[in-house]
Parts: structure tokens; sequence; C-alpha cells
């Protein structure tokens, strides 16, 4: 028997090499499910997932609904509205009325980061973290990680490289440990205002230059640059950006023939990436990433549930 | 605290060997040919067993008999309640179901459970004609209304007996062993 | 009511007192003082054999919370909690509800801490109104209706020219002007001290500099004003560097600094909790020693524990939106003590931060026990181990990161004007 020692998944800095492995072989055994005519099992019948989200997302809120609905969950997707200045509900009450409603699992996405730690500490129900604030990301890691395996075969002793506004990203953080746990030797690029820091001491190599970041690399991941980071003076402008630090059919060669493009989505073609880049099956896996990322979210609902034994 | 256990071989590998070879004629001669037949093991004991019936048939037959696997953990009845899971394996079923005549292989017929999931799994698969079970030991102790349509060997068991298989495939060694449960 | 204290060690920097003798408290001041003094008759005589007498402890950033903010703590609350404290002496920051900019609040503070008759409460006034930063309060009226200092604290003035004017004009009255030094266009959005732990916990950081180009500039403008100026909270290594080399070159600048900075370090955020969000914010352990050593070479004047008590609900919340501040009057002597067993500070260098060097920054006649003084006196029991309870708090701000802390001595009895106002001698 395999279980999870843990209550939630809360971030990739506190997970195990083995806890990392069971959770991308149990998603490796569910991506079947999703390509079978009848999409679902029984598995979690009776179950009540909520995912809370904060922070408008598409993707991840969608992923984590389909993997609970694929495993027979009931999924409730509540948006609430976060604001310091509006005097709402706090998020203590809210998830204590939650907890009151008696879910299995409670998804959370928040723009604090810390705030899933803190509701995890506050309910009995398992909390996943589906991004918080700059902090993590971790089932966009554990896809990420997921992809790679299927596409390389492997994590220890790849390059990976990524590339973009690494201060802001929580995919960054939760990648960078996740990849550094499993052998892999992790670099970042990106503008000096976008490298938080004393990141070196996270166990990365950091650059200015994507060339620098790049070469060599068995796997490039560019990361979504916000546009709201311009008024921050963060970066001059999207057309300098771009100039600059958007993965092109020009500086790919400098990576490894056979590296493969990742991007957690959603995109900015033309800024970050290219879209001859993004659009080439033979090097861009962003699709992959997404497929993966459903069976990696059933995977943390399956091994997540069953409770308080 | 040590306890002596004592393991009696109940089933050796010719006993196995000669077990696997009658039932494979067994399903020839029920469904009258390999027509419409498919083979499903149940993970894990029952993937090597319906190999080694895949062997049988296609020796006999001349041809082979379509082989899939399935992994029943996601249908227990007991998954949703419990925080211990077991390692999930693939399900591996790469032909569509509707209208054939599933063979459902597994090594030990006991409470019936896993034959129970095993069932509602393949019914997600399409609409068999007709679901069979071949199992190389029965020992009892039914909990559902699930009878197998061929058998290795009946082993009178009781509850406190653990029944283990053996195999080549996993342990180096084809037996069938019964001991008192600890 | 008239006291003898006998047999108890008397630390008085100021007077460069450190010997076992007695202290007679008549009508409200010292009388005498000295190795054997005679018991007048019919005086109430307390053997404090194996205590320590020092000068009423003082601190000089406190947030009081009244008028307006109640919920966190009123002014007899927090008086309450610095004689439990060991505090006979406190000066409020003007940060209530509306800001102390004008006579009437001040005066209000004073009406307030005159009921409760616990501690001495001196307020200190804005520099500017509401604490906005662009009109100057009247600093003139302010000083006649009792404030000792002029602060706009957690809303540091930004606009250089401002200050220039709110030093020069407090110089000619002979008020101190206290800043909060925190450059906001560096610091707006930060969350943390920034480094590696904020990078690790992805909270927006406040860089040390932040603090750093402020602290210079404050200097700059003492020099060039020929004016003194007080910083508070110093939190970074840099800020101390800048106020020893203005010290040398004989410019009048004074600092203060927080048990908190020369005790925590921003690896305590690590869980999120929201008690250890503090403004300025908890720094690095290079931080941590430069704060200690600039308490041990005088760069570092005073302690103050910049109390701010908050309820429940301003810490109870995401890191994010969770309020700044340790309510702290009632921890800050046991973690300064800590100094002491640690050997960074003798005792009369840590009494002289408690109470003299204080005194003197807001030109109070305090912080001695010389013969004729008010009659200010802490007495503190050296070896006493005991555990932080914010439950046991007398603030009604339970907020401090240090429940549950085992430190080593306390305030056993606080004499505020010759009268007992705190005595807790029992727990030993």
């Amino acid at each position: 028997m395999m279980k999870l020692a843990k209550k939630d998944i809360l971030g990739i800095a506190d997970m195990s090499v083995d806890e990392i492995n069971l959770i991308l072989e149990t998603a490796e055994s569910f991506l079947e499910i999703s390509m079978r005519d009848i999409k679902k099992v029984p598995t979690l019948r009776g179950k009540s997932i909520i995912n809370l989200f904060y922070e408008a997302s598409t993707r991840t809120r969608t992923s984590f609904e389909i993997a609970g609905k694929r495993l027979s969950a009931d999924t409730i997707n509540i948006s609430a509205s976060t604001s310091s200045t509006v005097k709402g509900e706090t998020l203590i009450d809210t998830a204590r009325n939650l907890e009151a409603m008696n879910p299995d699992i409670i998804v959370l996405r928040h723009s604090a980061a810390g705030a899933p730690h803190m509701l995890a500490s506050l309910v009995k129900q398992s909390i996943i973290n589906a991004g918080d604030g700059a902090h993590e990301h971790p089932s966009q890691a554990l896809l990420d990680m997921m992809t790679i395996r299927e596409k390389k075969g492997k994590i220890a002793g790849l390059k990976v490289a990524l590339v973009g506004d690494i201060l802001h990203s929580r995919v960054a953080r939760s990648n960078i440990y996740g990849l550094s746990k499993m052998g892999a030797e992790v670099v970042v690029a990106g503008p000096a205002t976008m490298l938080p820091r004393d990141i070196e001491k996270m166990g990365v190599a950091a650059f200015t230059k994507i060339e620098d970041a790049i070469a060599d690399a068995d796997v490039v991941m560019m990361l979504r640059i916000q546009l709201e980071r311009q008024k921050q003076n963060i970066f001059p402008s999207l057309r300098e950006y771009a100039q600059h630090y958007c993965l092109t059919r020009k500086n790919i060669k400098l990576a490894r023939p056979d590296a493969i493009v990742m991007h957690p989505g959603p995109m900015n073609r033309g800024v970050e990436i290219s879209p001859d880049i993004a659009d080439d099956p033979g090097i861009s896996v962003i699709l992959d990433q997404v497929n993966n990322g459903v069976a990696v979210r059933m995977a943390l609902l399956y091994l997540l549930s069953g409770g308080n034994e | 605290m040590t306890k002596q256990k004592t393991a009696k071989v109940v089933l050796d590998s010719e006993g196995i060997d000669r077990g696997l070879t009658r039932i494979a004629y067994e399903i020839l001669e029920k469904n009258k040919g390999m027509e419409h037949l498919v083979l499903v093991g149940i993970r894990t004991g029952g993937v090597y067993l319906a190999g080694r019936l895949q062997k049988n048939i296609s020796a006999i037959e001349g041809r082979e008999v379509p082989l899939g696997i399935l992994d029943v953990t996601l249908y227990r009845d007991d998954i949703a309640t419990s925080n211990k899971k077991p390692p999930l394996g693939k399900t591996q079923i790469p032909f569509d179901l509707t209208d054939k005549i599933v063979v459902l292989v597994d090594d030990v017929l006991f409470t019936g459970r896993t034959i129970r999931a095993a069932m509602d799994a393949l019914i997600d698969f399409g609409r068999p004609r007709m679901i069979q079970l071949a199992v190389l030991i029965d020992r009892g102790h039914r909990e559902l209304p699930i009878r197998a349509d061929y058998v290795g060997k009946n082993l009178p068991s009781s509850l406190w007996e653990a029944v283990s298989v053996n195999l080549m495939e996993k342990n180096g060694k084809d037996e069938v062993l019964i001991e008192e449960g600890s | 009511m008239n006291l003898l204290l006998k047999g108890a060690r008397v630390i008085d920097p100021a007077s460069k007192i450190d010997s076992i003798e007695d202290v007679l408290v008549e009508d409200g001041k010292i009388a005498d003082c000295g190795p054997s003094v005679k018991a007048p008759p019919d005086i109430t005589v307390l053997d404090l054999t194996g205590l320590i007498i020092t000068p009423g402890l003082i601190d000089m950033h406190v947030h009081l919370r009244e008028p307006g903010l109640e919920y966190k703590e009123t002014i007899a609350s927090g008086c309450q909690a610095a004689v439990a404290g060991g505090f006979t002496s406190i000066a409020c920051m003007p940060n209530t509800s509306p800001v102390n900019d004008n006579r009437s609040i001040t005066e209000f503070i004073r009406r307030k801490a005159a009921e409760a008759n616990l501690a001495n409460v001196y307020p200190v006034g804005a520099i500017s109104m509401h604490s906005e930063g662009k009109q100057l309060t009247e600093f003139w009226d302010l000083k006649e209706a009792g404030i000792v200092a002029l602060s706009d604290d957690g809303n540091p003035v930004m606009d250089a020219a401002l200050m220039r004017r709110a030093l020069e004009y407090a110089c000619s009255l002979d008020l101190p002007v206290i800043q909060h030094c925190e450059d906001k266009n560096l610091s707006t959005g930060g969350l943390m001290n920034e480094g590696y732990w904020a990078t690790v916990l992805g909270l927006p950081g406040i860089p040390a500099i932040a603090e750093d180009v402020m602290v210079a500039r404050d200097i700059l403008m003492a020099e060039y004003t020929k004016t003194r100026v007080h910083i508070a909270h110093v939190s970074t290594a840099g800020a101390v560097r800048l106020i020893r080399d203005a010290k040398k070159r004989g410019i009048n600048v004074t600092g203060e600094t927080a048990p908190h900075y020369f005790t925590l370090t921003d690896e305590s955020l690590q869980n999120y909790d929201t008690h250890y969000k503090v403004s300025p914010p908890l720094r690095g352990e290079a931080d941590v020693a430069a704060i200690k050593e600039g308490l041990a070479d005088g760069t570092l004047d005073a302690i103050a524990c910049d109390h701010a008590p908050h309820g429940r609900t301003d810490k109870e919340v995401e890191f994010e939106y969770a309020a700044n501040g340790i309510s702290g009057l009632e921890t800050s002597l046991g973690l300064s003590l800590n100094l002491v067993h640690e050997g960074v500070l003798t005792w009369p260098q840590l009494i002289a931060a408690m109470s003299c060097h204080p005194a003197r920054i807001l030109n109070l006649s305090k912080g001695s026990l010389a013969c004729g003084a008010d009659a200010d006196i802490t007495v503190i029991d050296p070896e006493l181990p005991w555990t932080i309870d914010t439950k046991a708090f007398h603030s009604r701000g339970k907020n401090s990161p240090f429940s549950g802390r085992l430190v080593k001595g306390r305030a056993v009895l606080t004499i505020v004007g010759g009268k007992i106002q705190y005595d807790g001698r029992k727990q030993r």
C-alpha cells in the first residue's frame, strides 16, 4: 500500500522524491481514462471537491474540474473575489463555512502567497494549492515533470531552462524545487528586474540573456509575461521584451537538437514565444502539458481522498 | 513475536500447467472456438495467467487471441474511504469489447469483490456479448453472487489461512501455497 | 506612600551607580540612596535582596490606539501593559484615528492617561496634518498641549523639503523629530525583507535600501540644518553604519531599535505566520549582528519595542492583508535581557538604553535615581525564568510571535511617582 504522507498538497518544496514519483506514476496510469469513450471511473463517487478560486483561472480550474468529474466526484466551483480594500467575508470565515458543508477536498487558488497554508491549518479537509501568489503551483510543476519524463524518458541529468518573469512566477518556483529534486540542472533567465534576489541560493544559475540559459538545454520552459508589470517598470515595453527574450527559430538552435519547448499557458504569442515554435509538434509539447495536467490532478485527488484514517 | 508459519504446497509447477492447459481447452470448447474471444487479465497475478492462457489457446488454434490488462483499483468498493492506496497499474485494453466474449482471468477467487469491480470496469469499455471468469484457485468464502466458469483447482480453506500464488514471471517459481494467517 | 527598598543591586547609569544600596522614596521622590539608609518610622520596608533596582524604564515608541482603534488597545490597557512590562513612562505615536495632529487630541490622550493613572504617557505629535506629508501641524500649539516629539510614524515624510522645514521648525522649539525611515517608492507593495526568504516564499520584498536611503537623507538634512533627528526602529546593518559614521562626524542623530530586530530574522516567516509581520520587516542574520553591535558601541541609543497591539481580525488573515506589528510592552524587557545574558551588553548599558537614553532624547527629566528625582523605579528579578504567554498579556493586543518562548528575567515591581503600580512578586 502506498499513501501520501500528507493531508495537503501545498507545494513541491516539502515534497519528497518518493512522493513526486508516486504522483507521477499514478498520473501515468490515469492517462488512459481520458482516452476512453466513457471517460469516467467510479473511484471518488460521493466525494465532493470544492474549487475555491480567488483569482481568475480558466485552465487550472477546468483541469481540476475535469479531473474530479472523471473520478466521479462532485465538483463545485466557487469564484470568490478578493480585495484587501473591499471588506468582504474573510478567508477564514469562508473556509469555516465550506468546512461545515463537509467537502472532502478544497482546491484553492489565491493571489496571496501562503493563503493555502493558512487554510490548511484551519480546516480538516485536504487542501490542494492551485497557485498562491508568486509562491507555488505544485500541480503545474508535477504536470511539467510528467511531460518531461514522458518525452525524455527521465528527468535526472537534463538541463532545463526557465525563461521569463521568474520574480513573479509560482510556476518557476515549483519547477525549480521539483526538477532539482529529480536531479535536473535548472537554469533561469530574464531581465535583471525579473530575477528575484538570491535566486542562486535556490540552487539555480541565473542569466540575463536568454541565449546563455538555453544553450544545450534539453527543455526550454517559457513563462508568461504579464502586461501589468510594465507599469511597475519591471520591463519597458512588450516590444523590447519580445526582441530580446522571445523564443524563436533562431535562438532555439542553441538548445540541444532534440530539445522540447514548454509553456504553462496562456501564451502571449509573439511576445515570449514565436507562433511557429509554439505550433510545431516536433518541438512544442504545450498541448501534452494540458493533457497530462488532467491526469496529474486526477492523481492528486485520488491520492488525497480517503479521509482521516 | 516469531510464529512458525506452516506453508503447504497445494499445487506445484506441473499442477499449474495442467490446470491452465485444461482451462484453455474448456474455454475453446464452451465458446466453440475462439471467434469473438478476448482474454483480460486482472492485475497483477491474473495478467501472467492470462498470458499463459493466450499461449495455450494460440498453440491449439494457431491464431493469437487478443489479450488485455485490467487494473481494478479505481473500481474497488473500498477505495474512496481508504487513504492507503494500492499502487495504481496501467489498464491496457487496446480493442473494443463490444460484442466480444471476454474471459476475465485472475489467480485466486475469494470474496468476489475484485471480480465485481472488474465487471464494472469492463462495461465502461463497451458492451461485451458475455463475460466469463477463469481462475487458478477458487478458495470459497464468496461475499457476492459470483462463480467462476473455469477453475484450475478448488481449494477449500479457512478464513484464517492465506493462499498465495507464486509465478515464474514475478516470484521466479511456480507454486500455490496455503499457510496459516498471522 | 513612602517606601524603603532594601538590599537590591541598584543600577543607575545616569549617576554611574552599580552597587548594593537602599533607596528611600518619600512623597513621590527619591529621598535618599546609599549603602545603608536608616528607615524612618512608619515606613513600608521592602526587602529586595537578590533583585535589581533601575530607574523606571522608558519606552519611547508605543502605539496606544486610542482614540479610534480601542478594539486594539486603549490608553488604560496600554498603560497596564506598560507597568506590567516594567515601564514607568511611554511615548505614544500619533497614528490614532483621528491622527494626533492638533491640541485637542493631545489633550484627550493626556486626560485619558491621567484617568488611567498608571504610567507616565508622553504623546508624540504628527509632523504633518493627518500624517499625509503635505501641511505641517502646529508644532508650537502641540508642544504647549504636551507633546514631547514629532513623527509621522508609519507614513514617513517622503517630501524632503517638508522634512527640512519640519526639522528646522521643530529644532527652534527643541522638539525632537522621529522618523520611521522607509522610502515608500522602494518599499511599496513589499511584505517582507527582500532576500532569499522572500524569493522562496514568493512574497514581494522590501529592500534594506528602502530604510538606508531614508536614514542617509535624514542624516544629511540634520547635518545641513544643524538640527537633530531620531531614527526609529533601526532594522538594517546599513542604517547602523550610517548612524555610526554620522555620530563620528558630530551630527546630532540618535537611533533606537526594537527587541524583534535583534531577536528574529526573516527566516521566521517561512510558515507565513502573520505574527512575524512587522514594519520595517525582520531582516537577515548580518543585520541582527549589526544591530547588536550598534547597541553595544552606543550607535543605537535606545531600545523601544514599537508596541503595536492588534485585534485578532487584523492578524488572522492572508499574510498580504495582515497588519504590521507586535504587541511588545510585556516582552520587551525579557527579550532585551537576552543581550545581557549573551554578553552583548552590560547591565548598565541595557538599562541606559531603556531609561536615561530615551529620557535624554525626549528631553524628559526622567531616567535617574538621583536624590530629588521622580520616584519612577523598576525592580527586576534578573534570574526569574518565565514563559511568554500572550493570554496573560494586560494589553488588548495578543499579537506576539514570542508566545511560548522561555526568557530569563522580568520586572517584578513597577513604581511610578512613588506608587506601586505593578507588583509581580507573587510570581516568584
